[in-house]
């Protein structure tokens, strides 16, 4: 599985790229036990919470305590799929969806434009911004959370959805903007001349030329600013309350504090908060990885 | 650009610089914060709980650190080869970091259980009647959190030692090959010092998130058992969110700016000259 190959077109001149060799590993002369020893023990740690979730969540809470934590669901049963969304769950499925579109669609028309102007402008204003941003990946969310919370309050709109959604926005468009620009970079100036001789405005250039050609990144950047909004759990915890309001990693939360012993329906509701995300991996995956590979090329 | 440039400017860098004016003020959520000088940061210095838990932060930290950077160089490494089970293996091991933090700590919470989870398993077949309890125990809770967050983003770490790892030249390898090299001769010569920029980008990302980091402690422990947990932006957090003294906890939040970006300056500083020279060895 080529990964971080598979990658490369979409976050290539991100930063300083590493010496570029042959992909080609050293071909396995002998088999690393050790290694492959050490392999299995992280799966099993891996999988074992990933088995118990799913287990666990198509069970009945009687059965689950009466058999125990290990024992396999005999009789998988529907059940807490019901009586989770019942809960209200289905309200904070469609809050999270309308919230990670709203981010997505925010950030991509946000980072565009900037990650153009930043490649194709040589004014000093452009390059400076670049600077503010690349700061910008080293602001942690958690450490501002109280200015952010004050300035949520005075703009009014604390416990709406807009007040998740800004500083959702906000915090991830340094990052897109840096995968964004570093695939902007690959369009040679030769292909913009071209364009200019024909007599293109800027916006013709950058609907004709840029956006198709940078088709990858804008995947990969769409997808990992939907994945971070998908699972946002400190701006709703902080500047949202209603419970109407809530996305489902806060709802997990709160779910977990009035349902603490009902094992099973919790783990059906973490199972179908993280549905949307798997699906995403299943069709998507080298989106998604080239979307969190971009952290580590700057 | 300017649309993107001032709101990024508005909701990520105008809030560093508010941050440090209300450590300097009095504001509990309603009303405007109040001026109060210093007030805030004579308390901070002299309070027991906060220099505790920077202690407690900077232990969990440096726990975290280790313990990812050699599971995640390690299973980066070596989900770089092209291997068919490698490759399938590597695609699960991705899985966690699909889950939102809150729904990794709650599992774990459950996992955990005294009651219901596999912590009473592992005690009977350890012989202990009572159960582990991980979460009822200073180091235990300590322990958890590490492997909790562990678990949760050693596949993103990995996923930047495996692609940095599949640049590093096959021909150099091939070298140490032809010399008779041993392959942990090879990974220490070869591997570890071609790796040395992702080791510094991965371990940065890793600090500053881990002393700003409270969700996990949050969901996993709150604080517990008997504060043993109670790391630094925890304290943020509940000074700031349970009990309203928002300009207090500016000052807290204030000093986990300061170490967040401090210490990842340092790292890059001492790492600089590292950089330079690992791309040339060898070549």
């Amino acid at each position: 599985m080529a990964l971080s190959t598979e990658a490369r077109p979409a976050t290539g001149g991100v930063g300083a790229a590493p010496p570029a060799g042959p992909r080609r590993r050293r071909s396995a002369s002998r088999p690393n036990w050790l290694a492959g020893a050490l392999a299995t023990l992280w799966l099993v740690i891996v999988g074992t919470p990933l088995y118990l979730m799913i287990s666990w969540a198509v069970q009945r809470q009687d059965k689950f305590t009466d058999n125990g934590p290990l024992a396999p669901p005999t009789h998988p049963t529907g059940f807490n799929f019901t009586y989770v969304l019942d809960q209200g769950f289905s309200t904070n499925l469609l809050v999270t969806a309308q919230v990670t579109a709203a981010s997505v669609v925010l950030t991509l028309l946000l980072a565009l434009p900037a990650a153009f102007a930043i490649v194709r402008s040589r004014s000093w204003l452009a390059g400076s911004a670049f600077r503010i941003f690349l700061l910008g990946l080293a602001i942690p969310a958690q450490a501002v959370i109280i200015p952010v919370y004050l300035i949520i309050i005075k703009l009014q709109l604390y416990d709406t959805l807009l007040a998740i959604i800004l500083p959702t926005v906000a915090f991830g468009l340094p990052l897109g903007i840096l995968v964004l620009a570093g695939s902007l970079r690959d369009v040679t100036s030769e292909m913009y001349e071209a364009m200019a001789v024909d007599g293109a405005t800027p916006l013709r250039m950058f609907v004709s030329l840029v956006l198709p050609l940078s088709r990858g990144s804008i995947t990969a950047v769409g997808i990992y600013t939907g994945l971070n909004a998908w699972n946002g759990f400190i701006f709703p915890l902080v500047l949202t309350q209603s419970p109407n309001r809530r996305p489902v990693a806060l709802a997990l939360w709160n779910f977990q504090t009035e349902h603490g012993l009902n094992t099973p329906a919790l783990m059906m509701a973490v199972l179908l908060s993280a549905v949307p995300p798997f699906v995403l991996y299943i069709f998507a995956r080298r989106w998604l990885v080239a979307g969190l590979a971009g952290v580590g090329g700057r | 650009m300017l649309p993107a440039a001032l709101f990024f400017l508005f909701f990520a860098v105008f809030p560093l610089v508010l941050v440090v004016f209300l450590s300097f003020t009095d504001w509990n959520a309603v009303g405007d914060p109040k001026f109060t000088g210093t007030d805030n940061w004579r308390r901070l210095f002299t309070s027991h709980d906060v220099l505790s838990s920077l202690g407690r932060t900077f232990f969990l930290s440096a726990l975290c650190w280790a313990t990812q950077t050699v599971l995640s160089m390690g299973i980066g490494v070596w989900s770089a080869g092209k291997q068919r089970n490698r490759a399938v293996l590597s695609a699960i091991f991705f899985v966690p970091l699909l889950l939102s933090a809150a729904a990794v700590a709650l599992t774990w919470r459950s996992v955990l259980d005294p009651n219901f989870g596999l912590d009473a398993s592992f005690g009977h077949w350890l012989g202990r009647v009572d159960g582990l309890n991980l979460l009822g125990r200073d180091a235990g809770a300590l322990a958890a959190i590490v492997l909790v967050v562990s678990w949760q983003f050693v596949p993103f770490h990995a996923l930047l030692y495996q692609s940095a790892a599949r640049n590093i030249p096959q021909s150099l390898y091939d070298a140490a090959t032809i010399d008779g090299a041993s392959r942990w001769g090879m990974f220490r010569n070869i591997t570890l010092p071609q790796l040395r920029n992702t080791i510094v980008t991965s371990s940065t990302i890793m600090i500053v998130g881990s002393l700003t980091y409270f969700e996990t402690v949050l969901l996993l422990t709150d604080g517990g058992p008997g504060g043993a947990t109670r790391v630094l932006p925890y304290v943020m957090y509940r000074t700031g969110f349970t009990n309203y003294e928002l300009g207090y906890a500016s000052a807290i939040a204030t000093v986990l700016v300061l170490l967040g970006t401090g210490l990842s300056l340092l790292i890059v500083r001492f790492s600089g000259f590292a950089s330079m020279r690992s791309t040339l060895e060898g070549m």
